[in-house]
């Protein structure tokens, strides 16, 4: 049977195509001002990379902050049981998962079969979500895809006192004012986001394997950041940003 | 500093009264992270004042604010009998006998701005804000701050007068313009808020109910510190953001509590504090 997953994100929009087999298709596309076009748009594109029509597509589930806007969708399912799901399946050892996208960051704690056993949610703080690391390359004059790797060349401690997203961007613009190294401010930068999650990861335990998921962590400044707070290794899918639609669509198949 | 983030600074003094007839001159320096004030008072009336741009250097802001509020009265920084610094930056009073918390300034500052009967103050400064219980005579019971999230705060303001392109100065007005009141932004955090913000202005929304809504989620985010601490009335909001009235009518509104009425600049309450308390300390050390 083929199901399909459909991540509506702040920013991003995700969908898996789920077959016996395994994943037949996936598509990844910023979702501008138009939400439902771009859906359209992104399952459709799914659809022709795995060759399938939509007709054969049996399960449609919808998550992610704007599932509703999957017009299309048969059932919805919360971003923290596709997380799950979706982690267990690449990672069979995952037990904690860390999800943290653009506007929202969760963690979660499961069991061997990807059921939920714990979570918690960040959905009221900008500073412990991607938006942060946007914001800071914006103030470094930096581009988004850079931070990470310029993250992991520094070499001097710099300490960024400001917990808001909207301080820190002046107290890193203070800081390039003061001619402060790039790469040592990115690490800081990265150190500070890492912190917080650290935070939030440890309110519900950290049980290995750590993974994490989501557009962040794409961004090895922050993998390696928490690597050293959890003291853990953290595993980083190749598609990180896939795993929310890849659980739902797994959650789909089971569906009865 | 953009156009629209920026503010007339102020200075007065008293036509009335004279320096040179007091027994006692105090001052008050209240270094803010985004405005400074100085305040003279004669026997506890006040004399003189002014309220500047801190700016980038606030070592230097504490003597500019007291020099200009100064200026023309032939009074000097010397003959003042005691200077008191509070506020952020109050290291930075070279000329203080000493310093005290913004806390206790405010609080003492509200009781003469509003008079006795305030018990619950809310003080919305540049960069943090702050909920303070007190008694009659304007002595701190119990606060709580927050210095941490830019909601709430002036700089939450600042965010969203560079996203209209409007004045920090209009902002208050032009919320109160609105015929129907739109629903808050669903975010209180000033990054969510502003991308709401953004979204809301480009789907077609006036400027006045982009306002209203962004000023409704950050009265909801103060009445939370408000509430938190518990709120007894008399209630009044202190600080540069008291004098948008369109946040301080939101915050009344959650609140279901009407704010006093200030009697001087609510700016100034810190200053004033701070001089008053420069009068205890005086008081004290002439005791024998």
């Amino acid at each position: 049977m083929i199901s399909a997953g459909v991540d509506c994100g702040a920013k991003t929009v995700k969908v898996v195509i789920l077959g016996e087999a395994g994943i037949l298709g996936w598509s990844l596309l910023v979702a501008a001002a138009d939400t439902s076009a771009a859906v359209e748009r992104a399952y459709g594109e799914a659809l022709d990379r795995a060759g399938v029509s939509r007709q054969r597509v049996e399960r449609i589930v919808a998550t992610g902050c704007g599932k509703l806007q999957v017009g299309f969708h048969q059932h919805l399912v919360t971003e923290v049981s596709a997380d799950a799901r979706g982690a267990v399946y690449l990672f069979p050892n995952a037990r904690t998962v860390i999800d943290v996208g653009a506007e929202e960051a969760r963690a979660l704690r499961t069991d061997s079969q990807g059921r939920l056993v714990d979570f918690v949610i960040n959905d009221r703080c900008a500073a412990g979500a991607g938006v942060f690391l946007e914001s800071m390359a914006r103030a470094l004059e930096v581009k988004l895809e850079e931070m990470g790797p310029l993250a992991l060349q520094a070499s001097r401690k710099v300490c960024l006192n400001a917990q808001c997203t909207v301080f820190a961007e002046s107290e890193v613009v203070s800081l390039v004012h003061a001619n402060t190294p790039k790469p040592d401010m990115a690490r800081a930068v990265h150190d500070a986001i890492a912190e917080r999650l650290a935070s939030m990861v440890r309110r519900i335990g950290v049980e290995p394997e750590v993974v994490m998921v989501g557009g962040v962590g794409r961004n090895p400044g922050v993998v390696e950041a928490l690597r050293d707070l959890l003291g853990v290794e953290v595993r980083v899918p190749e598609q990180p940003e896939l795993v929310g639609a890849l659980g739902a669509a797994l959650l789909g198949a089971e569906m009865g | 500093m953009s156009g629209f983030l920026a503010w007339e600074e102020f200075r007065w003094n008293s036509p009335d009264l004279d320096w040179r007839q007091a027994r006692v001159i105090t001052g008050g320096v209240d270094v803010g992270s985004v405005s400074t004030q100085a305040v003279v008072m004669l026997d506890g009336e006040l004399y003189c004042y002014s309220n500047i741009h801190t700016g980038p250097e606030s070592g230097r802001s504490a003597i500019r604010a007291m020099q200009w509020a100064l200026e023309s009265t032939g009074l000097t920084i010397e003959k003042i009998h005691y200077v008191v610094g509070t506020g952020y930056g109050r290291v930075n009073v070279p000329f203080a006998g000493r310093t005290v918390t913004e806390i206790a300034c405010h609080a003492k500052g509200a009781n003469f701005v509003y008079g006795s009967s305030v018990r619950t103050i809310l003080d919305m400064g540049g960069q943090d804000c702050k909920a303070i219980r007190c008694d009659q005579e304007g002595k701190v019971l119990s606060f709580l701050m927050n210095d941490k999230c830019a909601a709430g705060t002036g700089r939450g303001m600042e965010v969203l007068a560079e996203l209209m392109g409007l004045p920090l100065q209009e902002m208050g007005e032009i919320s109160l313009k609105v015929e129907q009141e739109p629903p808050p932004v669903s975010s209180t955090c000033v990054v969510f808020a502003k991308s709401e913000a953004s979204r809301l202005l480009r789907s077609g929304w006036p400027r006045e109910m982009v306002a209203a809504a962004y000023f409704s989620a950050m009265a909801r985010r103060v009445v939370v510190l408000l509430e938190r601490l518990g709120v007894e009335r008399e209630f009044a909001v202190t600080g540069g953001i008291a004098k948008n009235l369109g946040v301080v009518a939101r915050i009344e509104r959650e609140l279901g509590l009407k704010s006093l009425e200030p009697k001087y600049d609510t700016q100034l309450a810190g200053a004033i504090g701070a001089a008053l308390f420069a009068m205890s300390i005086l008081e004290r050390k002439n005791q024998p």
